[in-house]
């Protein structure tokens, strides 16, 4: 599995430079060619073809047409594309604007303007086909899902349209073109575009044979609409990283994938390849999967080869293209029913292969070990799924056996048949052919297990990931505000959402107009936000994205994805990219696994996608000694197909010039804003507005609450915080029921509470002996002249003090236990206590304090 | 005949000291929801409406309970719970979390704790748990899910609330706060600590986020209320199954709280702390001394008791010394007078002992070296004499109180 991972893909262009442009020094080519080390096939891609192009998520690849290609100075290789997009692209919203069903194989011609259409070429996977329909007209069923796509009309944003009929005959044109190049080009192995087509043909004879199959790959087709890009997507990841982690081996080596009963086709498939014909010469992975599948299954394949001896090569090679076909379920029904009335002893040898393949099927599980407890239950449930599949495919088989006398084949799949048999390059597409299915089967067995949210399976265990953790839901209903303070303290808790934010007006706009900006120009940009707790950062900020999201809603700005970090809910710095990434695309990954996937994501140009605000709240909870979170994340908006903004808040002002390296601090860039605290009219208003309507609070009051606040930290949490507290101490003497408003009393009570000095009170409340020992303190003080004495030395004191007021002097151990109690309030800053009476004391209030709170007595 | 009524006497004095017994053990030993609260009724109120609006309106909250080691922090918190416990609508729903900061050292540990406490490890499966940072993920998604009106309420009692300020970043000091202040699950952070400087530990952005309601207990009473209390302290309840005994055993202690000698112990401990819990040891040393012979508490119990419970020990460690061993600490004495507290070694103490010796020579045996090194080495392991830091054989006299005697 490894091995074939990670063989590359090998682009270059195919002919010479149509055009140059010698001031861009860009040399423009008419087609590229796709090498694959792996299967050494090649592709050729012209332009005005349609392909697939990797996506951030794997699962869903683009669809475009190629326009451009062209090698730019830098040798990079370009392509210059006309986006299709799949209906899960557009926004919700706007779906229901259709006012119809629409297949996922159905594509609307993209006009809208936000997307690059500038791309590398190494994001283009494979061809595919795109059919322009009328908008009147069905979309015809056929059978290969993947690779045919159908486009109706045209999305420029706002609205749908029928295709212009320009834009039709163009795309008509371009596939007209597309059929033609294969056979122009007979070194390489075409893409079999024109038997697809026949396969389609043939689905339009027999319709009641579609059924069957329709059902199959519906099935099958949610999960692996692009088996390539997956495969690719995979290979990336091992390519990028020289070590795969472990659990990702474990998953790709597992055996979960052996008791696939397509696989075994296949494989047995080319294991009786291996067997009738020496002649053709296989691809070394064939080989590879031979030895390995004999050492695994031992005989029962072998089974049937010893009566076929006698047959020739080519009749051999013939029946077993004819048998992949049907073990394949593609339409070639026919080809056996045929071959069964030419030749009758081969129909016995169908039966046992398809039991030897039951056999297989239902061996598998024995003989293949688990290793991972967790896959069981899974895989026993695929397991059932394919023998059942394999019955299917048997009475299919029948079914096929008993209307055989009709005789209904084509002569064109006769035809191909003869094909195959002459043409020795033909063989290696069949062997093609196989691998599809082969590696479109492969993210079935894996997305269970690699993307949560698909848990389409039925009898998966439910995972730790896609676990919707909740806290139990409450018994009885939270009761509503009773009285008038009730509703006030409701309206002034900090979680409360306000109508809107007064008092940030101003910064409010300033970002909005950042943000907007950005956001038209497609541009991505860093800013960085500052201000003390309790300004309202985070709030402003998450207005300013909800008023954007309703903007886009109304198509004012484009459609833009919104996602938050805060470092102070991440357990490392290195984990941001781990949420960034889960948040993004959903893939839970290792951190330095997701960095590679971002800077991929955002460093290379092409896939289309929405423009990325990211807010990271608590930015200096970020740093890291090489800083290159830090450096990551304010580097990826300054490339040029980013399309990511970032919002970075922090407490400290002049945190880039403090804790950043030059390198970090520059691509922050100069963009800054810093929210001031809140003066005492701000809060003032902050607490009307939330208040509204309800008359709790006299205006004084209120005026007290702001200005109290105002002058110690302009916190508005803290001011909420003391009004909620001032409507308690309200409702809590007002006992009679009489409704009050919240008057100064309370307000200043509640305020005495929060900021009062608690040591004042607690050396009133403290045991005589406590307090003597305070006193003997200052007096040890004042005789040494320094503000620290050994407890040795307090305790002299402590002792002529006890005797100048005739009281019994306490002992040693009673000092000790006092010493130790005042320490752990920490009225003392004491050291540790293995010193004893040498160990030393000092103050940890002011003297003065101390000589106030017990002089009053 | 007398003898045997003085029998069954016994027999039923037997069953009522051991109901005694019970009773105000019960009441001394478990610091939770037996006893009666003590000049704390406001901060009583306090915290009971606090956390009936967390329940009943699902209302967050976050407050400190602040006040000297012993002063009844928890017994409080105790109390206010059991008597919101009796209220129905709040027994179904409420979900108590309780983290202590000498056991959840870390977040790491802390997170584990919260998730197995809320019953959420069920949905994690038998999977163990993952990474620290999965865990916080998970149970930070779990908060937000809920809201006010339809979640549940989690009350997190943190104990030793001290301790947490130490981890790391504050993470979950900071998340739990985050939490109280925004619109998710409804939670009330209750914190338990002695430190009085606990505010400015905070992170500056930890500590915006917390409400700042710090609810002090302290022992504010006097010493007629002190007496009240151990009055209170040691009566029996009425329903008390002899109600004659009872009556006895309540009138001694009537008795008893106006005695000259019981008042003279009271004060003095009342003077050396005013924690009820020191109050509560003294009153169990007592109540362990009630036999069948000894059926009621005497003002000479209570004194012997005090005088078992203020003990000093290093005084009661030089009293058990041997002669040789009281006469090195004696030279040692003698040698930190001289020097003025400077370290010194064996050597200089033998020298002095030897000095020592000659001039009394008639009195004492004169041990040979070995053996002084024996006893001035039992002496350090007494911890009566310390070895300075250098690894020397160098000490410093470490005790005085112990050469009154």
């Amino acid at each position: 599995m490894n091995t074939r991972q990670q063989t590359k893909i090998i682009y270059s262009w195919y002919g010479k430079p149509t055009s140059s442009d010698r001031k861009l020094r860009t040399l423009q080519y008419k087609g590229i060619i796709i090498k694959s080390e792996r299967t050494r096939t090649e592709k050729c891609i012209q332009l005005g073809e349609f392909v697939l192009i990797e996506g951030e998520n794997a699962d869903r690849p683009f669809v475009a047409q190629l326009l451009d290609l062209y090698e730019d100075g830098a040798q990079q290789k370009h392509a210059v594309v006309q986006w299709f997009s799949h209906i899960t692209e557009i926004p919700q919203n706007k779906r229901k604007l259709l006012k119809r069903e629409v297949s996922c194989q159905e594509v609307f011609f993209d006009q809208v303007s936000g997307y690059d259409n500038d791309i590398a070429v190494e994001t283009i996977i494979e061809s595919v086909l795109v059919i322009p329909l009328h908008p009147k007209e069905e979309l015809p069923i056929t059978l290969n899902k993947e690779k045919i796509f159908y486009v109706k009309q045209s999305w420029d944003g706002k609205c749908f349209k029928a295709l212009s009929s320009d834009t039709f005959s163009k795309l008509k044109e371009a596939n007209r073109k597309g059929d033609g190049v294969p056979n122009s080009l007979n070194s390489f192995v075409p893409l079999d575009i024109s038997s697809m087509k026949e396969e389609t043909k043939k689905v339009a004879r027999s319709v009641m044979k579609t059924k069957n199959v329709e059902v199959e790959i519906e099935s099958k087709h949610s999960a692996s609409k692009s088996s390539l890009s997956k495969e690719r997507h995979s290979q990336r990841v091992a390519n990028g990283i020289k070590t795969p982690t472990a659990r990702k081996k474990l998953q790709l080596n597992s055996p979960t994938r052996l008791p696939q009963s397509k696989l075994l086709d296949c494989d047995v498939l080319e294991l009786l390849d291996d067997d009738f014909d020496s002649i053709v010469t296989l691809e070394p992975s064939a080989a590879k999967r031979k030895v390995k599948f004999t050492g695994i299954l031992g005989s029962p394949p072998k089974m049937p080869c010893p009566d076929d001896d006698s047959n020739s090569v080519s009749d051999a090679a013939e029946h077993q293209q004819r048998f992949s076909d049907t073990t394949r379920l593609s339409p070639y029904y026919s080809n056996v029913q045929k071959s069964n009335e030419k030749a009758k002893n081969l129909n016995s040898k169908n039966d046992t292969i398809l039991n030897g393949l039951q056999e297989l099927g239902s061996l598998s599980p024995v003989l293949t070990p688990r290793s991972r407890r967790a896959c069981a239950q899974k895989t026993s449930a695929l397991i059932a799924q394919q023998i059942s599949l394999l019955n299917m495919i048997e009475s299919n088989q029948k079914e096929d056996f008993l209307s055989s006398s009709d005789g209904s084949y084509s002569s064109s799949s006769e035809e191909e048949d003869s094909d195959v048999l002459c043409s020795p390059e033909k063989r290696t597409k069949a062997s093609r052919t196989f691998s599809i299915p082969k590696s479109s089967r492969k993210p079935s067995v894996h997305t269970p297990a690699k993307t949560p949210k698909k848990t389409s399976l039925p009898g998966t265990p439910k995972t730790p990931r896609n676990a919707t953790p909740e806290i139990p839901r409450r018994s009885h209903a939270a009761q509503k505000p009773a009285s008038m303070l009730e509703e006030a303290r409701l309206r002034l808790h900090v979680s409360a959402i306000p109508e809107s934010l007064p008092c940030r007006e101003e910064e409010f706009q300033d970002i909005y107009n950042f943000v907007e900006s950005k956001l038209i120009d497609g541009t991505g940009g860093c800013m960085y936000i500052s201000g003390v707790p309790g300004t309202g950062k985070t709030a402003t900020v998450h207005e300013v994205i909800r008023c954007l999201q309703q903007a886009a809603e109304n198509d004012d700005v484009p459609a833009f994805e919104f996602i938050e970090i805060n470092g102070m809910k991440l357990t490392d710095p290195h984990q941001a990219y781990v949420q960034i990434l889960e948040l993004l695309t959903g893939q839970k990954v290792t951190a330095t696994h997701a960095a590679t996937l971002l800077a991929k994501l955002f460093c290379t140009p092409g896939p289309k996608r929405k423009t990325t605000v990211l807010i990271v709240d608590e930015l200096d909870l970020l740093w890291t000694r090489k800083q290159n979170v830090m450096y990551n994340l304010f580097d990826w908006p300054t490339q040029k197909h980013s399309k990511l903004i970032i919002l970075a808040i922090a407490n400290t002002m002049d945190l880039p010039e403090r804790i950043m390296m030059n390198r970090v601090a520059s691509r922050l860039g100069l963009t800054r804003m810093s929210f001031q605290p809140y003066t005492y009219k701000q809060l003032q208003q902050i607490i009307s507005s939330r208040l509204n309507s309800v008359k709790a609070f006299e205006e004084d009051a209120i005026q007290l609450v702001s200005r109290k606040v105002a002058a110690l930290s302009g916190d508005a949490r803290r001011c909420l915080d003391i009004c909620r507290r001032a409507t308690e101490i309200c409702e809590f003497a007002s006992q009679k029921n009489i409704p009050e408003i919240v008057r100064m009393a309370h307000v200043t009570e509640a305020i005495d509470e929060m900021f009062s000095s608690p040591y004042i009170s607690a050396i009133r409340n403290a045991s005589l002996h406590e307090q003597i020992f305070l006193k003997a303190i200052l007096a040890e003080f004042r005789r040494a002249g320094v503000e620290e004495a050994t407890v040795q030395q307090v305790y002299h004191q402590h002792i002529s003090l006890c005797r100048m007021e005739g009281m019994q002097s306490p002992t040693v151990s009673d000092i000790m236990s006092i010493c130790s109690r005042l320490g752990a309030c920490r009225l003392l800053l004491v050291e540790s206590s293995n010193k004893y009476l040498h160990m030393r004391v000092r103050l940890n209030i002011s003297q003065d304090d101390v000589m106030y709170a017990l002089k009053d007595e | 005949m007398s003898k045997r009524k003085s029998k069954e006497s016994i027999s039923t004095n037997g069953e009522c000291i051991s109901q005694v017994q019970k009773v105000l053990r019960e009441r001394l030993c478990y610091h939770y929801a037996t006893g009666k609260l003590f000049g704390i009724e406001h901060q009583y109120r306090h915290l009971l409406e606090l956390l009936k609006r967390t329940t009943i309106h699902g209302e967050s909250n976050s407050a400190l309970i602040i006040g000297p080691r012993g002063s009844g922090k928890t017994a409080l918190l105790n109390h206010v719970l059991k008597d919101l416990m009796e209220i129905k609508q709040v027994k179904e729903n409420l979900l108590e979390v309780r983290l202590n900061g000498l056991l959840q050292t870390n977040d790491k540990v802390a997170l584990k704790e919260i998730t197995r406490q809320l019953r959420l490890e069920n949905v994690v499966g038998d999977k163990v748990f993952g990474s620290f940072a999965e865990n916080l993920a998970f149970l930070l998604e779990a908060l937000r899910k809920g809201n006010r009106t339809s979640s549940c309420p989690v009350l997190f009692i943190l104990d030793e609330f001290d301790l947490f300020v130490h981890h790391k970043n504050q993470t979950l000091l900071y998340n739990l706060f985050d939490i109280s202040q925004s619109a998710q699950t409804p939670v009330t952070v209750i914190g338990l600590t002695c430190r009085r400087d606990i505010l400015e530990l905070f992170e500056k952005r930890v500590k915006s986020r917390f409400s700042h309601r710090q609810i002090y207990v302290l022992n504010s009473f006097d010493f007629k209320q002190y007496v009240k209390i151990f009055k209170e302290q040691l009566s029996l309840p009425a329903d008390f199954p002899d109600e004659t005994f009872a009556q006895k055993w309540n009138n001694n202690v009537q008795h008893l709280s106006v005695d000259k000698t019981v008042n003279d112990v009271l004060q003095s401990l009342f003077h050396y702390t005013k924690d009820l819990r020191s109050l509560h040891f003294l009153l169990m040393l007592a109540v362990s001394n009630v036999t069948v012979h000894h059926p009621l508490i005497t003002a000479s119990d209570l004194q012997e008791a005090s005088k078992q419970y203020r003990m000093d020990s290093k005084a009661n460690i030089v009293h058990g010394l041997s002669v040789l061993e009281i006469c090195l600490i004696i030279a040692m004495k003698h040698l930190n007078d001289v020097y003025e507290g400077e370290p010194f070694n064996f050597q200089m103490v033998y020298n002095e002992f030897q000095k020592f010796i000659q001039r009394k020579a008639h009195c004492m045996y004169n041990f040979e070296k070995p053996v002084v090194m024996k006893a001035f080495e039992h002496l350090l392991q007494l911890e009566l004499v310390k070895p300075i830091e250098k690894p020397s054989i160098e000490a410093a006299l470490d005790d005085k109180g112990g050469l009154r005697c």
